[in-house]
């Protein structure tokens, strides 16, 4: 069997492509099937799996003009996003917010943070947003106090209880 | 210290002696920080990828809770270099590609070594020898702690430390555990547990990290999910699942050594002597077989030989490490002569202990 692209040598890759449900083979020499396999590689990889789910957030690609939406501080383009699978810069995450919500939700099942803090950007921070932080704090507190009860680590639970009552108390004043 | 005392050197994850290090090998905790003021190491000029390089260095070398530190600038490392560090898990595959501007930090023992500008301005690991996820993750908190102080990291309330790939953003931890699973693969278990723990937002994979295939029995188990929960959370949940699965090995490997011991002990030390006696071997054949060998070990059915010279062998006897130690490029061929040769050498001269 020849090459189907140079149709000189002898076809020893087979290839089977799907697209728009059609179906077509491919019967390739190595040299033409290593210049095509330069765009199979484009087609799958993780960037391609990621931004699938990036599509997801219909409703922002619907609303939002879709992928012209730039990161006015490192000029990476949701679009970009999609075709590599990797954000620009911190500030991606404020200017694609509402695409990465979902993103994020799907990956991880959830978008909010409970993890450690820099200490010193917290301090900074701290101010402005405590109330969300108390917040915070108490859900997880709530959470672990659940997980004590279950598996019966009676003793941890009474310590958590308490330090719920105590946030709850100093949110009322 | 420099990278060719490593050589001469065994990993502190190397020794063998955690907890529950017959099936446990390693237990590594890695997190990913990126600096606010530079765009993620992919989308960034060629310059800003030096000044966070240098900046990183400085402040990895300034810290006093990593001991005794030197940083590799890789790009300047040969091929075979690079992949030597690979093989030792201090940095990942991708890290030893296109690597310019691209630098590794080593502590004392290879504890702690920290990628910068791979996927993430930093990546910090710590690795310890059998199951001790929960010290990994104390030693890395403090380094954090410390260079988070140095450098202004990328944060938001809302969303985390935020990484240059979404799946990793929120804590930017992976916590995982290296598990020797013989005796579960043997009885066929293998596939049932590794479902389970997709499950449970787990993943496995092979020696080597992501897209590597699980061989000699090795695979590497780390969390799916780094937001939402609290670092200590994730580790937690790790070690309740791995607790379970070390049992299911134990007692399957107790089911084999009560129910199939002569077809056990045939494997085993067929495997020894294959080892003991080869003058060619590949590297994937030397892996299966130390991977049977170290059961026999951990058995007590050979009780001649040092778990520690099993996991030594692991190392030394993978591609790079070969080269390095006979000083120069070998092909493949050659590679297999000379594998089957310290492989002789280390198990002799363990003889009569």
């Amino acid at each position: 069997m020849q090459c189907d692209i140079c149709g000189n040598n002898a076809a020893t890759v087979h290839l089977t492509e799907i697209i728009d449900d059609k179906m077509t083979e491919l019967h390739l020499c190595e040299e033409c099937a290593q210049k095509k396999g330069a765009q199979m590689e484009s087609h799958f990889g993780l960037a391609d799996l990621l931004a699938g789910l990036a599509d997801l957030g219909g409703q922002f690609t619907k609303t939002q003009k879709e992928t012209k939406i730039k990161c006015p501080r490192c000029g990476l383009t949701y679009e970009d996003f999609k075709k590599i699978g990797r954000l620009g810069c911190g500030e991606c995450y404020s200017a694609f917010r509402e695409a990465l919500l979902p993103l994020l939700k799907r990956i991880h099942g959830s978008t909010q943070h409970y993890g450690k803090s820099p200490a010193k950007k917290a301090a900074k921070a701290a101010k402005a947003v405590k109330t969300t932080m108390a917040r915070n704090e108490l859900q997880e507190l709530k959470e672990k106090l659940q997980k004590a009860i279950q598996i019966e680590e009676f003793e941890e639970a009474a310590k958590l209880r308490d330090r719920i009552r105590d946030l709850e108390k100093r949110k009322k004043k | 210290m420099n990278l060719n005392d490593l050589l001469n050197s065994q990993g502190e994850w190397l020794r063998c002696t955690g907890p529950n290090s017959d099936i446990v090998m390693s237990s590594r905790v890695r997190l990913a920080r990126n600096l606010s003021k530079y765009p993620f190491a992919h989308w960034a000029s060629k310059k800003e990828q030096l000044e966070i390089l240098s900046v990183a260095k400085e402040a990895v070398s300034s810290s006093k809770k990593i001991k005794t530190s030197f940083c590799l600038d890789i790009g300047k490392l040969d091929s075979i270099d690079r992949q030597f560090l690979v093989e030792r898990h201090l940095m990942s595959k991708e890290h030893a590609v296109d690597a310019e501007n691209k630098g590794l930090c080593i502590s004392d023992r290879e504890i702690v070594s920290i990628m910068i500008n791979e996927e993430d301005h930093l990546r910090i690991q710590v690795m310890k020898s059998g199951f001790d996820l929960r010290d990994a993750w104390h030693i890395i908190n403090d380094i954090d702690n410390e260079i988070g102080a140095i450098l202004q990291y990328a944060y938001s309330l809302d969303f985390g430390y935020l990484t240059a790939c979404p799946t990793n953003t929120g804590t930017g931890m992976r916590a995982s555990v290296m598990v020797h699973l013989p005796s579960l693969v043997i009885t066929k278990q293998i596939d049932k547990v590794l479902q389970a723990i997709t499950k449970l937002s787990l993943t496995a994979r092979g020696l080597y990290g992501e897209g590597t295939e699980a061989s000699g029995n090795f695979f590497q188990i780390s969390n799916q999910v780094s937001l939402g929960h609290t670092e200590e959370d994730i580790i937690d949940n790790i070690e309740r699942i791995i607790k379970q699965i070390i049992d299911h090995e134990h007692s399957a490997r107790e089911s084999l050594m009560s129910q199939n011991k002569n077809m056990l002990s045939d494997r085993i030390w067929r495997a020894y002597g294959t080892l003991k006696s080869a003058y060619i071997i590949t590297s994937n054949e030397t892996i299966d077989l130390l991977s049977i060998v170290r059961l026999g070990v951990d058995l007590d059915l050979i009780k001649e030989l040092d778990r520690a010279i099993v996991s030594e062998l692991f190392i030394i006897t993978q591609p790079a490490h070969l080269q390095k130690l006979e000083k120069k490029k070998l092909n493949p061929n050659e590679r297999d002569v000379k594998r089957a040769a310290i492989i002789r050498e280390k198990l002799g001269e363990n003889k009569g202990k």
